[in-house]
């Protein structure tokens, strides 16, 4: 690298991004104040005389892992009949359900009635960013891996297709790629036999974008039920949000401390 | 005492007529494996609700049987009972097979076989699949060890008894990782209990003795060697003991899911209102597969017979394989509570009871599997000094 204190993310996107690539330490620079340098290229030395160059948005910093980035899902907010989350994501990443159980499902829409009250509620669910998952825990290769700014990834080379984090994740927030893949997106590699899930548009993070795509989504509605942004942050809007309403994690007695909280359920 | 000779098997047309029948099998496996891995599993009944399926079945039946077929090797070798020690390079044998019959379905089940040197060289050992990894391969050298200590000459009697124990210790640690495979899923309310690991061992005794008597009886039977009924009545008598202690764990695993009113759900599921799974609880696993052979096998003139031997084996085979696609089926087909007290409904199955139709494919593939732990008995047979000429009840001590 010819510029100091950056470092790729490995150059397939979030999707495939590698571990070693994603827990890098030590930066001098994080992504945001590079960019604000003004000095958005990087440069690569492949082999004496070949340089790789990258410009812009392809360039990105590491995981910051002061960074704890979640989301914030008002269910009050998230009408029965909106599925733009779910749209978004799909568009973004390229998988498409077509009803079938073998369709992967990033994130879903769940309809929600009290026994007790007969109340019913609306809500997106997707892989909740776990401080302590699950999926990490029984992968026997490390090919479910958190990033320390503590997103969730599959990293797909090294998932070999044994599905026993869709055994172990408690909110079924993983699919397996039941056939082979054509017309990917670039920014989220795919492939058959193996297992994919939100990856809380860590190429669009690892870019500048500051949010993902079903937070766009949503706020184009103008629902605005959900909120992205950092957990670690006092400022942020997610933290503030958190520190000035109740909200709940899913399965809290498994004490996995989650990325992705709700309110209003 | 009469003196034993191993003997390998002869070249007859029924040994070799009985290898190109598994070598069918093991070959369609093959075939299914490349159909597969060309067209992704929506060839399979799998599906994202039910991502284990019958050849997870096929695979843990094996491995579970493959510790239990230990059994009477370590009878003969640990516990010093003289009666049982002719069989057990056979058992020894058997054991490697059938855990090399499972670890095919396991591995070529994946979603990207290919990969398998991925599994073999990136570890985390937070997974019990990686240790694992490392248990099933290392009962096998284990055990490899231990039938050369008894097939080699000159070697100190200790070296026997010291490759027995160390086997028999690894396949306890070895089912005890199996089982914790579902004992350690915190998620899913059909597991996530510590009483899996100790279930399998002891559905391990069970299923590998049924195994094994089957395979003791058919060899000895197809290659004319006796078989002492003193001797098949007393390891009959020990499948008995391994089913009532099976069924004995089984009733604690539920009775005290019962108790907690948060399991209330899947117990009611599999007890009560489960359908197919709860017709295979009662009906397969507990009566057909469990209580009836253990009534026949303590009976005092049934449990003599030979025919009635092997009906209660099989019927302990289907039990126990009934047993196992309960768990690993029926608790995937019961819906992950995520929300309790909540009525859930979503496109992805959340709140329902899910649905799973096997195809032919996962069935060959299973097979193939068995097939492929039978053949290899057979060769090991074969080419190698494993069965004894004459199993007969010579060296049975009598009864006092």
């Amino acid at each position: 690298m010819n510029i100091p204190g950056l470092k790729p993310t490995g150059g397939c996107g979030g999707g495939c991004a590698g571990k070693s690539d994603a827990n890098m330490k030590g930066a001098d620079m994080h992504r945001r104040d590079f960019l604000k340098s003004g000095a958005a290229m990087a440069t690569v030395t492949l082999a004496p005389g070949v340089t790789l160059m990258a410009m812009g948005s392809g360039v990105a910093a590491q995981a910051n892992p002061d960074t704890r980035w979640g989301l914030l899902i008002d269910a009050g907010k998230c009408p029965s009949d909106c599925s733009a989350c779910v749209t978004a994501c799909s568009n973004e990443h390229g998988w498409e359900d077509h009803g079938e159980p073998t369709d992967p499902q990033w994130i879903r829409k769940v309809t929600l009635k009290d026994r007790a009250t007969g109340r019913e509620n609306s809500l997106p669910v997707m892989c909740q960013h776990c401080e302590n998952p699950p999926c990490v825990d029984v992968c026997p290769t490390g090919a479910s891996f958190k990033r320390e700014d503590g997103i969730v990834l599959v990293d797909r080379h090294t998932c070999i297709g044994c599905r026993y984090c869709m055994m172990a994740c408690p909110f079924k927030a993983r699919s397996f790629v039941h056939h082979p893949v054509e017309n990917q997106k670039v920014s989220t590699p795919r492939g058959n036999g193996t297992v994919e899930g939100c990856n809380m548009c860590v190429h669009k993070l690892d870019r500048g974008d500051g949010t993902t795509a079903c937070v766009e989504a949503c706020a184009a509605t103008g629902n605005n039920a959900m909120i992205f942004g950092d957990l670690n942050d006092p400022e942020s809007d997610i933290s503030k949000a958190l520190a000035s309403y109740p909200s709940i994690e899913l399965r809290s007695d498994l004490r996995l401390n989650l990325g992705v909280r709700y309110q209003n359920i | 005492m009469e003196r034993i000779i191993y003997r390998e098997l002869k070249s007859t047309p029924t040994v070799w007529g009985l290898l190109v029948l598994l070598g069918a099998f093991v070959a369609a496996a093959g075939a299914v494996v490349l159909y597969i891995e060309h067209h992704g599993h929506i060839v399979t009944g799998m599906n994202n609700q039910i991502v284990w399926g019958l050849p997870h079945v096929f695979a843990i039946f094996l491995i579970v049987a493959a510790s239990g077929a230990l059994n009477v090797a370590s009878i003969g070798s640990v516990f010093g009972k003289v009666a049982y020690k002719p069989m057990a390079r056979l058992s020894a044998l058997l054991s490697i097979a059938l855990l090399a019959g499972g670890l095919a379905v396991l591995v070529l089940d994946l979603g990207r076989p290919d990969r398998l040197i991925v599994a073999m060289t990136k570890f985390n050992f937070t997974s019990i699949f990686t240790w694992n990894i490392l248990l099933y391969t290392g009962f096998m050298g284990i055990v490899a060890a231990y039938i050369f200590t008894q097939m080699a000459r000159g070697l100190p009697a200790y070296a026997v008894k010291t490759a027995g124990l160390a086997a028999f210790i690894w396949r306890l640690i070895l089912t005890t990782g199996t089982g914790s495979i579902f004992g350690w899923l915190v998620a899913r309310q059909a597991y996530d209990a510590a009483i899996m690991a100790p279930l399998f061992i002891v559905m391990s005794f069970a299923i590998g003795m049924a195994i094994f008597l089957l395979v003791v009886m058919g060899v000895t039977t197809m290659t004319g060697r006796a078989f002492g009924p003193e001797l098949r009545t007393r390891l009959a008598r020990l499948l008995a003991i391994f089913i009532a202690t099976l069924l004995y764990f089984t009733t604690v695993q539920h009775v005290t899911n019962i108790y907690a009113a948060e399991h209330w759900g899947v117990e009611t599921f599999i007890l009560l209102e489960g359908g197919l799974y709860t017709t295979l609880f009662w009906g397969v696993q507990v009566v057909l597969g469990g209580l009836v052979p253990m009534a026949i096998l303590f009976h005092p003139t049934l449990g003599r017979q030979a025919r009635m031997v092997v009906l209660s084996s099989l019927l302990v085979i289907a039990g126990g394989f009934t047993q196992i696609y309960v768990i690993v089926i029926g608790g995937q087909i019961y819906p992950l509570e995520i929300f309790p007290g909540y009525d859930v409904s979503s496109s992805f199955a959340d709140g329902a009871i899910n649905a799973y139709s096997p195809t032919i494919l996962e069935l060959i593939l299973g097979l193939g599997g068995v097939a492929l732990a039978l053949a290899i008995t057979i060769v090991g047979m074969k080419f190698l000094r494993i069965l004894p000429n004459s199993l007969s009840d010579a060296n049975v001590a009598p009864k006092i």
